[in-house]
């Protein structure tokens, strides 16, 4: 949904605007000089869901040529009503944050320190070896000649923190390299 | 999970946020939601507001027990000696619910000759291999097969004696000796809570990790789950038992099946044992009455959507492009321990972290940080540098000795990104892009789409691979940039022919003429475009005034807000309380009024005719083959009982008092690498309880806080919960630095001198004595803006001390209850 600011505004209801207050606080020329512009004047408006606990509360977030600007509870959300707690009021710390990684970062064996590295290569050496400790170490057949196709040298963990469909692709890659241990944080 | 599926026939949270404002009694255990769902206690404050009862039993005095009529300070583990008290007392005072226990539940049905317990185990008992034989634990059957029921729950060995002989023990004097609970504080709480048996009143129990995470978990639940049956509170508004889930999406993870037993929508992955072949496994998994009998349309969609045009009825859909398991490491299955486990012994090679961080959240850290170093390699895709990308430079490591490759992918952040998520109450949500990723950071959509075709390409190329077939023939078709709609499709399901989006589950066949990547989220994506799109579906109203919100996301299964529902009424369809009725009985249109989407067969899909209730009674549970909830869970689905036992956790300062001669879970695996090691009972090395908690303002390990710094500045340091008395007795003044020692490991803390936690007075009964317990935060690590401390040669992470035990069933471990030793540092 990309919603403009305007209709945004219209869907808030008529409390505000039709008690005129709305005109009075963005258009009255008397105000007009007082008030500085909201930073979320023209910016792009858009929903999500806050990524820390299972309650799934609403967020709403202003953002301006890709760059979040602003983020807070959606009053029109059933579950949170607007209201967040510490942790999602902090959600936009989590987006603009120096701490953030922005290049692959790669660490030979027996190294101490990181190394950048282009994004293609990463993938590829990862793939290659997913493939080499796959293929080293696949089981065919159980003892009893039943086709087992599975390999016990890999194991992928996590997902909690992600989206189902990205949970679902990782789901369905995994299981078709044979992968077993297969495992994440509902688990602990 | 592995309690509430095998009692009512789905692993999920029953009710739903909005729903626990229904209730007229809120009973919290092994929880915290005042602090860590904050915003679902907003609904909890309008029961309240409401004239509703708090009920907060819990080892810590939190801020949910702040706000409760009634604290109960249960001693960490006990759980079980309460509720069996607690179901004990309502079935001798008859506060339950008879008339939903005879019609909803297996109360009635008579359970083999052979069954029996005795000294704390039940029969078929082998201690040589610490397992059962669980043929004794099932129905007495007719010569058909059906279970032979007595509705007057008079027989001796119908569930409802059997059960009521089996709580019979856990009197409130025995249950105080067990829990530390007043006597008379738990009468006052059985007749509270027991209250809510009369017909038409609802009570919810909100439960958490301070439930699951015990070498008894599963159990635990049970014992909640019979109190709530026997009381009528499941399937009713303002009732259930609701399972509070902690990462956002770890609902739609395990629907998806990240977890090695399952493929996506809880069926089980192929094993080699039983399933030799396709043919074996759908005779075998497929019951012969529930829901289930369906599962052939939704495994053999599954199969479809995966492999698609390889996947033909000649080769059995690709059912042999599926790994099969076998028995796991050292018999103990593919779960967390056991891959653990591995992984330290060298067998496994390499790991694939997606957002997750075990190096601060697994149990028995120490092994954990050997078992990475012995990987040849590690791939970690999250936002940041956490514990676990650079566990080769933590503090006391030499990273010139691990060997381990380690490659870190920076991952785009959920505002940066588009997809679903599936919340706690099963409500499917659609997050928008709000702003771009940074520098080369992409969402783990695009890396594992990107990985796929990196492998597919390396499989085509050698002419040499290893079983290539699975990796070149798997239908993977979402661009170079992945369009996540596209994948949302396919996990609703489409006609393979003409590629129309199912409306529903309904819809599939199992004759390879349908794929579905995941049958429950079917009817989600209905419709070829994005407006079809339920997820994302934002009407605000609620017309049955119960906080349904049918028009806003998507609940699965197909928009049901509350499963169970048929049991929201009486046989009769007219609900146990009229004012809050979720589907209804019309007898004299012949119709139903539905508030709720129905959980029973309500209409006839043949002949579109409503069916009468008396058609969906006994089937009120209709996942289960029996179509009735279990008291008495069959066939050794829960391994160490068909009811639960109190039993200590392995690490334990007392002697069992209800079964002094069977201490622990007798089927727990104990694991005995020499980094696993064990206090002993009543280890005068470690004299005190611990147990772990969490605070609002940090997540789980705290790599998506301890990096923010409105939030670490909130909660910089890690600390320790101490009595004022033990405080006094060490000497240590509010905020020294404190070592806490178990015997695996020490972590340092700054003494926080509370109330909020106290001894424990208990054992066996007429030798109790008096335990200390302190308790300790899991948010801090060594790596992060913040790491818990300022000595950047110290990790301050707390599962250092907990041990690597884990619930028979799910290898859960017991983070919850461990003994250690404290000293000023």
């Amino acid at each position: 949904m990309s919603i403009t600011r305007r209709s945004f505004l219209k869907g808030l209801g008529g409390g505000l605007a039709s008690a005129g207050l709305a005109e009075a606080i963005w258009q009255s020329p008397s105000w007009a000089y007082q008030v500085p512009a909201a930073k979320i004047k023209d910016a792009t408006v858009t929903t999500s869901i806050c990524p820390y606990c299972g309650v799934g509360c609403g967020l709403i977030a202003h953002s301006s040529n890709g760059r979040l600007i602003n983020v807070e509870g959606d009053p029109d959300h059933p579950i949170n009503q607007g209201s967040l707690c510490s942790k999602g009021q902090a959600v936009f710390q989590i987006v603009n944050n120096d701490r953030r990684l922005k290049k692959v970062m790669y660490r030979a064996p027996g190294s101490d320190r990181w190394e950048e590295k282009p994004v293609d290569w990463a993938l590829q050496t990862l793939a290659q070896r997913i493939k080499a400790t796959r293929d080293a170490h696949f089981i065919e057949k159980s003892p009893e000649g039943v086709t087992v196709n599975r390999t016990e040298a890999i194991a992928s963990i996590g997902g909690a923190a992600l989206n189902n469909e990205e949970c679902y692709l990782i789901s369905k890659l995994m299981r078709a390299l044979g992968i077993v241990y297969l495992e994440h944080q509902a688990r602990l | 999970m592995a309690s509430l599926g095998p009692t009512f026939g789905r692993g999920a949270m029953t009710n739903h946020w909005n729903d626990l404002a229904n209730s007229d009694c809120v009973f919290i255990v092994g929880a915290n939601p005042a602090e860590n769902h904050p915003i679902s206690f907003k609904h909890v404050t309008a029961a309240l507001e409401k004239g509703a009862k708090l009920i907060v039993a819990d080892p810590r005095f939190t801020r949910s027990a702040a706000k409760a009529d009634m604290y109960v300070r249960l001693r960490p583990g006990s759980d079980i000696a309460l509720f069996n008290c607690l179901s004990n007392y309502v079935i001798d005072n008859n506060l339950y619910h008879k008339d939903y226990v005879v019609a909803y539940t297996n109360a009635s049905f008579l359970v083999k000759p052979g069954f029996g317990f005795q000294d704390g185990l039940f029969s078929g008992f082998d201690p040589a291999k610490k397992t059962y034989d669980f043929s004794t634990w099932d129905y007495e059957t007719d010569a058909q097969g059906n279970p032979l029921t007595d509705p007057t729950l008079q027989h001796p060995r119908c569930v409802f004696q059997l059960l009521k002989q089996q709580l019979s023990i856990y009197t409130p004097e025995l249950t105080e000796s067990a829990t530390g609970v007043p006597k008379e504080q738990i009468v006052a709480l059985a007749q509270l809570y027991g209250a809510t048996g009369q017909p038409g009143k609802a009570g919810t129990i909100m439960y958490a990790m301070g439930a699951t995470q015990h070498s008894t978990g599963v159990q635990i639940i049970r014992s909640y789950s019979i109190l709530q049956l026997l009381l009528g509170n499941m399937g009713i508004p303002g009732g259930g038992i609701n399972a509070l889930r902690g990462e956002s999406n770890v609902q739609g993870s395990t629907d998806m099946a990240l977890l090695f037993h399952v493929v996506p929508g809880y069926m089980a992955i192929p094993n080699a044992a039983n399933h030799p072949t396709l043919k074996d496994y759908l005779e075998k998994e497929t019951p012969k009455a529930s829901f289930w009998v369906n599962k052939p349309k939704f495994f053999v969609s599954l199969l479809k959507a995966w492999w698609m045009d390889a996947a033909t009825p000649e080769n059995n859909f690709a059912y042999d492009y599926l790994p099969k398991i076998g028995k796991g490491y050292e018999g103990g299955g593919y779960s967390w321990i056991p891959m653990m486990q591995s992984m330290y012994n060298g067998d496994i090679k390499g790991l694939i972290a997606w957002g997750m961080n075990p190096a601060v959240g697994s149990s028995n850290l120490n092994h954990t940080y050997a078992a990475l170093a012995n990987l040849d390699w590690l791939a970690v895709f999250d936002l940041w540098e956490t514990e676990t990308s650079v566990f080769w430079k933590r503090p006391g490591a030499n990273p010139k000795e691990i060997k381990t490759e380690v490659f870190l992918f920076p991952a785009a952040d959920a505002l940066e990104k588009e997809g679903s998520i599936s919340n706690s109450g099963r409500w499917i949500q659609w997050r928008y892009q709000a702003a771009k990723a940074h520098g080369d950071a992409k969402s783990d959509l695009w890396f594992v789409n990107r990985l796929a075709l990196e492998l597919k390409k390396l499989y085509k190329e050698d002419p040499k691979a290893v079983c290539p077939q699975p990796i070149g023939h798997l239908a993977w078709n979402y661009g170079d940039d992945p369009d996540v709609h596209l994948v949302a499709k396919e996990i609703n399901g489409f006609t393979v022919a003409d590629k129309k989006q199912v409306p529903n589950f309904l819809a599939l066949k199992d004759d390879g003429s349908t794929a579905c990547g995941n049958w429950i989220y079917s009817g989600f994506y209905p419709g070829p475009e994005k407006k079809d799109n339920k997820a994302a579906a934002r009407d605000k109203k609620d017309p049955s005034g119960l906080g349904l919100y049918p028009g806003w996301a998507f609940s699965w299964p197909v928009n049901r807000r509350i499963i169970y529902n048929r049991c929201s009424m009486d046989a009769q369809g007219q609900p146990w309380n009229p004012a809050k009725a979720l589907v209804r009985w019309d007898a004299a249109a012949g119709k139903w009024i539905r508030n709720d989407v129905p959980d029973f067969k309500w209409i006839d899909p043949a002949t579109k005719t409503e069916v009468p209730p008396d058609g969906s009674v006994k089937a009120a549970y209709l996942m289960l083959p029996e179509g009735r909830a279990r008291l008495f869970i069959p066939k050794g689905l829960t391994r160490e009982g068909p009811f639960p036992v109190h039993y200590e956790a392995l690490e334990c300062p007392f002697i069992n008092p209800v079964y002094p001669k069977q201490q622990s879970n007798p089927v727990v695996k104990i694991w005995k690498s020499k980094l696993d090691q064990y206090a002993e009972i009543c280890d005068p090395r470690y004299p005190y309880i611990a147990t772990t908690f969490r605070v609002t303002e940090h997540w789980q390990t705290g790599a998506l806080t301890r990096n923010l710094s409105w939030q670490a500045q909130l909660f910089p340091e890690m600390f320790v919960e101490i009595s004022p008395k033990l405080a006094k007795d060490k000497g240590i003044k509010p905020g020294d630095w404190v070592k806490v020692s178990s015997a695996r490991g020490s972590v340092l803390a700054r003494a926080q001198v509370t109330n909020r936690v106290q001894a424990f007075r208990a054992g066996l009964p007429g030798m109790e004595n008096t335990v200390e317990m302190v308790a300790l935060p899991w948010h801090f690590g060594f790596a992060g803006l913040v790491t818990g401390g300022p000595d950047k040669n110290q990790n301050y992470a707390a599962n250092q001390l907990s041990p690597a035990v884990g619930d028979a069933n799910t290898m859960i471990p017991e983070y919850k209850a461990f003994l250690v030793n404290l000293e000023r540092a």
